[in-house]
């Protein structure tokens, strides 16, 4: 039987020592009329079977192995070094949890600590957690925390419409018991949206780059959120802080976002990470666990988790969040992707985006029946105005091996046949030309 | 033993990855949004591994060793799991490829739906949430959204028993509910009385993990889930012991409304150091317009084609609890789990769950005081006030474990047993560790009446010694500094 290493022998003196005859005495608490049901599931199948079996539904997918992709929305397809993927499946990382006796559990500790810090070096801010479950409810939970740091006073929050719309969404799902309303996101420009500032705004939520692709001009946004005793919650493209200023740098008070870019793979969506970083002044009103520095009876460093006084199994309905369970796994991809590629690697890494984005829009707007409606400085991610809806301008790319970008008239009617490109450092010269190619060949 | 910080081992001008040159002509930068420093790490590759790989001899792990952490459900993860979750047809996919390149993944996901809802006896399964706790609140959410829809608005008070997990009464709050504590009675039930003089038509709902923290099956299950419909409300089920009764009855049939799966309890998928998990929710039919979404959706099938799958936002969804679909990876690894061992296979993990707590109990409760007598389920809660031992508390019976190379069970925990530790050995144990697990745990009886000092001082053979938390919490350092 897998996984159960009992013998019928073994089976036999254990039920003797508890002093029952069979396997169904122990369940006698169980009310007669609800125990053993029948359970319509298929029939077990042995290991290669399910080699076959699952392994089949993989191969019903068209992976991005055997297509040129320039799909990006807030899951993208970055290089991750081999190294990433061989320390994260170590088993003595994998099979551990949570950290909560530290004599024994100074890998992951340590792991989370130098993670902590590197997410603190990246957004410019003083105190990180170890991960949110990803950049949806990482926004959700900023928002939850500065309604909490404002005393539950202020039940507004202000949401730029370029924030992932998803992460919009989940927000709303979050605080639909609390009495807090989210507004905004029904506007058009950042200066429209700063107006809605008041003194019953708890924060304003602004993402760069946008999920237009857009780094807008933040100059002075900080100022107008603070006048108001708001606070300014920013979502960041981790790669784009290899290159860009960080946000801790200009006045945000949360910095938070999508860890997925930094060596966790696509995965259909998950799992990935949240990041999530602040000041120092509001760590006891910060969700998640922390690991914090310490000593041990000799007095070498060491580390534990720290500051639990803020977390459900202490604090009950009182803690900042429910949250247990984290995403510590991907942290930890995240730190070994950062710690491989480094200093100098991130910065060239967004540069190569950098670079190959600007490329492929300038291919692109040469290209007839195209626009690219991009104006402002952008990163990774540009639009276009495409010559038919984005869905079957989608099928037809696939034909030439493509996967193309998002429909942004999914989320924003007046974006309606515009579409979302995400150019990385994983696309040749070669893939943008042939993109271009196909573009001008399907408007045909 | 101790690892410099990846910081301490950087040096200027070192890089552990292999970047392509740049093939396209450099646009310029904006100047005035460009970064000055980015103090990351540098390193080699070399260093690089031989620091992770040394960290990584510092955990305990279930690969390394026994792991019976209470209410955490560390059973052994299937390796056969890790190789078909890394498979680069299902990693290699993007979440808003068009849904007729993904069929694979949205086929098994609706296949673990099916297989979930099989399991539970529930209607309906959404596999959005990320974690336990992530599950709660979803399932607490679509309570608060259910009692709404029918225009009952007078509803703000949500029951929980002095022995639930802490996620429960977070997890209400977060939904705006009043938390009211239930008593438990002498032998580690919902005390029916205290439970009668609370339910009235302010009342939401109940949370109740059955088993629950005490790793007792609460005898009066049928009886607490008619009192909770009595008064209007709902029973909601936390599923973190769920290994108890896996394949031996349907939550459904107990009579609760909506309860979450722990992927990562149950269903073997590895904890990950503290993460990713997953908790999808599961609910009766009342309920399922209201769960998260999208959830994945069989469509009529062509004449000649076979079926499609389609993600769907349930009718009255409370909405979307994270980005895309759920920890797809995690998905993978508990549908392979299901289909691996099949309906037999899983009966027989439960049986052999609470066998092996059952086996332990017996031969620790003469040394350990046990505060409730009776037949435990998947784990069981002993009290570290160990007779003629006065001085010595659980945390150093804990550590003292430790210098055994085992895991300490989960300690302090539940509330209500003072000096708790709560142990849970999940089936995939052999009887020779459990009894080498017993041994320890009777010596170190032994031990806390003859040397109580030694367990004060406990560990010893660890890569650290005990760890000074109070001067962590009081001089917090959180991340590396110059």
């Amino acid at each position: 039987m897998p996984y159960i290493p009992h013998s019928d022998a073994d089976r036999a003196a254990m039920l003797k020592a508890i002093g029952v005859s069979s396997l169904e005495d122990l369940f006698r608490d169980v009310p007669a009329q609800a125990r053993y049901p029948e359970i319509n599931l298929p029939d077990p199948m042995s290991e290669p079977e399910l080699l076959d079996y699952i392994g089949a539904f993989g191969q019903a997918n068209a992976d991005l192995n055997h297509f040129i992709c320039f799909l990006g929305a807030g899951a993208y397809r970055h290089f991750i070094p081999s190294v990433v993927d061989h320390i994260v499946s170590r088993s003595e990382f994998y099979t551990a949890y949570t950290p909560y006796q530290p004599e024994i559990s100074q890998g992951t500790l340590q792991a989370i600590f130098e993670y902590q810090s590197m997410i603190c070096a990246l957004t410019g801010m003083e105190v990180a957690n170890a991960s949110h479950y990803d950049g949806a409810t990482a926004v959700a939970e900023a928002i939850v925390m500065a309604y909490n740091v404002q005393r539950k006073k202020r039940n507004k929050v202000i949401m730029s419409p370029y924030v992932h719309p998803e992460y919009r969404a989940t927000a709303r799902t979050y605080v639909q018991g609390l009495g807090l309303e989210i507004v905004g996101d029904d506007r058009q420009d950042l200066d429209a949206i700063l107006n809605l500032v008041d003194e019953q705004t708890a924060c304003v939520v602004t993402q760069t780059p946008n999920f237009l692709g857009e780094i807008e001009d933040f100059r002075g946004v900080g100022d107008r959120v603070h006048a108001k005793g708001a606070l300014w919650v920013v979502v960041a493209d981790p790669i784009s802080l290899g290159l860009f200023k960080a946000p801790g740098d200009y006045g945000a008070d949360i910095v938070v976002g999508e860890g997925q870019p930094l060596g966790n793979p696509l995965n259909f969506g998950g799992p990935y990470l949240g990041f999530f970083a602040t000041r120092e002044r509001f760590v006891h009103k910060m969700a998640g666990r922390l690991v914090g520095e310490t000593v041990d009876a000799e007095g070498r460093r060491g580390f534990v988790l720290t500051l639990s006084a803020r977390e459900q199994h202490i604090r009950r309905e009182r803690a900042t969040s429910n949250i247990c369970s984290n995403e510590a796994l991907n942290a930890l991809a995240a730190a070994v992707y950062l710690a491989a590629v480094g200093k100098c690697g991130l910065r060239r890494i967004a540069e190569l985006c950098y670079h190959k984005a600007h490329y492929a829009a300038k291919a692109l707007s040469k290209v007839r029946g195209y626009s690219v409606v991009t104006t402002k400085p952008f990163f990774k991610e540009f639009v276009i105005r495409c010559p038919m809806p984005v869905g079957e301008l989608n099928d037809e790319l696939l034909e030439w091996g493509i996967v193309g970008g998002y429909d942004l008239g999914r989320d924003y009617p007046d974006l309606a046949n515009h579409m979302l490109l995400c150019v990385t450092e994983r696309n040749s010269r070669a893939e943008i030309d042939y993109l271009a190619k196909a573009l001008r060949e399907v408007a045909k | 033993m101790t690892e410099p910080l990846i910081f301490e081992i950087s040096r200027p001008g070192r890089c552990a990855a292999s970047l392509p040159e740049c093939d396209v002509r450099p646009s310029a930068l904006p100047k005035d949004l460009v970064r000055d420093e980015l103090p990351l790490p540098e390193v080699s590759e070399l260093d690089l591994v031989r620091h992770y790989v040394r960290l990584s001899h510092l955990n305990h792990a279930v690969d390394t060793g026994f792991y019976p952490l209470g209410s955490c459900t560390m059973k052994y993860n299937p390796k056969v799991n890790e190789t078909l979750a890394r498979l680069e047809g299902f990693v290699a996919t993007h979440p808003y490829q068009p849904e007729w390149t993904v069929q694979g993944n949205l086929i098994l996901m609706y296949e673990l739906q099916e297989c979930l809802k099989e399991i539970s006896g529930f209607a309906a399964v959404s596999l959005q949430p990320a974690a336990g706790a992530h599950g709660e609140f979803a399932g607490m959410l679509m309570v608060r959204a259910y009692h709404l829809d029918r225009g009952d608005r007078g509803r703000t008070k949500v029951l929980v028993p002095d022995s639930a997990h802490g996620t429960n009464p977070a997890s209400t709050a977060m939904c705006g509910f009043e938390v009211v504590e239930i008593r438990s009675d002498k032998r580690g039930n919902v005390d029916l009385e205290d439970l009668k003089a609370h339910c009235d038509e302010h009342v939401a709902g109940m949370m109740l993990t059955n088993p629950n923290t005490l790793g007792l099956f609460d005898e009066h299950i049928l009886e607490i889930a008619d009192i909770v419909h009595g008064c209007g409300g709902l029973l909601y089920g936390d599923g973190a012991n769920l290994n108890a009764i896996v394949g031996v009855a349907k939550p459904a049939d107990l009579g609760f409304d909506v309860m979450h799966f722990n992927l990562h309890k149950t269903f073997s998928t590895p904890h990950g150091g503290g993460g990713p998990g997953a908790g999808p929710v599961g609910v009766t039919e009342a309920l399922a317009e209201f769960l998260p979404g999208p959830i994945v959706v069989e469509e009529e099938a062509d004449e000649d084609e076979g079926p499609y799958y389609s993600l769907a936002m349930p009718a009255k969804s409370i909405g979307r609890l994270k980005a895309f679909y759920g920890n797809f990876g995690v998905l993978v690894r508990a549908f392979t789990y299901i289909r691996h061992l099949g309906a037999s296979g899983l009966r027989r993990v439960a049986e052999h769950a609470v066998l092996n707590a059952n086996y332990l109990r017996v031969r620790l409760q003469d040394a350990y005081p046990l505060p409730y007598k009776r037949t435990c389920m998947h784990e069981f809660v002993l009290s570290g006030t160990i007779p003629g031992a006065e001085g010595v508390r659980t945390l150093d019976i804990a550590k003292r474990l430790m210098d055994f190379g085992f895991h300490p069970p989960t300690i302090y925990f539940p509330l209500i047993v003072p000096e708790a530790l709560m142990i849970e050995p999940t089936e995939t144990e052999s009887l020779e560790t459990l009894d080498a697990f017993a041994d320890a745990m009777l010596k170190i009886a032994e031990e806390a009446r003859t040397q109580p000092e030694m367990l004060h001082d406990a560990p010893f053979t660890t890569p650290l010694r005990r760890l000074d938390d109070v001067r962590a919490a009081r001089e917090p350092k959180l991340r590396w500094q110059p």
